[in-house]
């Protein structure tokens, strides 16, 4: 009997720990989700506001989106203008001389033991090797022949573009190079010219010609762009 | 004595091991708590009144905690669970009270 009551005093012990442990477990854990003990009208008025601000959120979402299309779009259009207007800036700068330029083309030299050839002759001869679609033409390497270059005699030599050239007069001209050497030989052309002035003339076809000779940047000072 | 090491040791295993409810009990503990405390406050009434009996008292507590769980169980089956949860809990609660009320009568005289 005495044996009996030592037992069930060890299981009251027992029951009294596992309430404590569960008092404990209980009191420390409590459920992580606020969710659980609200009401259904609580959740119904969440879900209701979560609802609205999720469709504010897709219409923000939209509108960024149309936002971000838009800049994109333009973005891309401007990089074709930009890209367009590279090209333009390269090919002027190659007709204004203000880039070096490389390409296939000929080489005249023109020796002149004479002295007969004067800078009109020597304009011609530009004038010929434009006409057969020279697209950069440099004189003896340092004076870059374009639009605005004028040529000039002087004593002993000629002035190009403000450089004063002597012979030999040696031509570098990027472009066709069949065409250019074909229309230097024609009758009454650029060879026969100055053979006629005491001048000799030789031409030579490259592959790779290189012009690094830049021309004087003249700003326009009358004239002005019309649109 | 040795229901006081009981508690002892229960509180300080929760802290120690810090265990976690597992899921399939999670409805059922508060209440099976509060049962047992209703158990073991109409104990301690019990006590006072010097007609203490532990074969009751561990009876009354087992019997408690399961007939609390199981009812937690049916609502949620039938589908009122947190009514009825709601009304395990005022009636023990009520008890509780009725019994903490007699202890004090006779602590205090009042």
């Amino acid at each position: 009997m005495r044996d009996r009551g030592r037992w069930v005093q060890i299981l009251v012990a027992v029951l009294i720990g596992a309430l404590a442990l569960a008092i404990t477990v209980q009191v420390r854990d409590k459920p992580e989700d606020d969710y659980q003990n609200a009401r259904s009208e609580d959740l119904v008025e969440l879900l209701k506001s979560l609802d609205a601000a999720n469709q504010r959120l897709d219409r923000q979402i939209f509108d960024l989106t149309t936002t971000r299309d838009d800049l994109l779009d333009s973005s891309k259009r401007s990089d074709a203008a930009q890209k367009q207007a590279r090209e333009q800036a390269d090919a002027l700068a190659i007709l204004a001389g203000t880039a070096p330029a490389t390409g296939p083309g000929v080489v005249v030299t023109i020796s002149d033991p004479e002295g007969g050839v004067d800078a009109g002759a020597l304009l011609d001869a530009v004038e010929e090797l434009r006409n057969a679609g020279a697209e950069a033409i440099v004189i003896n390497g340092t004076a870059r022949v374009v639009g605005q270059t004028y040529l000039t005699d002087t004593d002993d030599s000629i002035r190009i573009g403000g450089r004063d050239i002597k012979p030999p007069y040696v031509i570098e001209a990027i472009g066709d190079t069949g065409t250019m050497a074909t229309a230097t030989q024609i009758p009454g052309g650029l060879v026969d010219t100055i053979e006629r002035r005491g001048g000799e003339v030789s031409v030579t076809r490259k592959a790779i010609v290189t012009i690094t000779a830049l021309a004087d940047v003249r700003t326009p000072e009358y004239a002005r762009p019309d649109s | 004595m040795i229901p006081v090491l009981g508690l002892v040791i229960g509180v300080t295993v929760g802290l120690l091991l810090q265990p976690t409810v597992p899921g399939a009990l999670q409805p059922y503990l508060p209440i099976a708590v509060i049962a047992a405390l209703d158990a073991v406050v109409g104990a301690l009434r019990a006590l006072g009144e010097r007609r203490f009996n532990d074969r009751v008292f561990v009876v009354s507590f087992i019997s408690n905690v399961l007939i609390a769980a199981f009812m937690v169980f049916l609502g949620d089956q039938l589908g009122v669970g947190s009514q009825l949860s709601t009304g395990v809990v005022v009636v023990l609660g009520i008890r509780i009270f009725a019994n903490a009320a007699a202890i004090r009568r006779r602590i205090f005289r009042a």
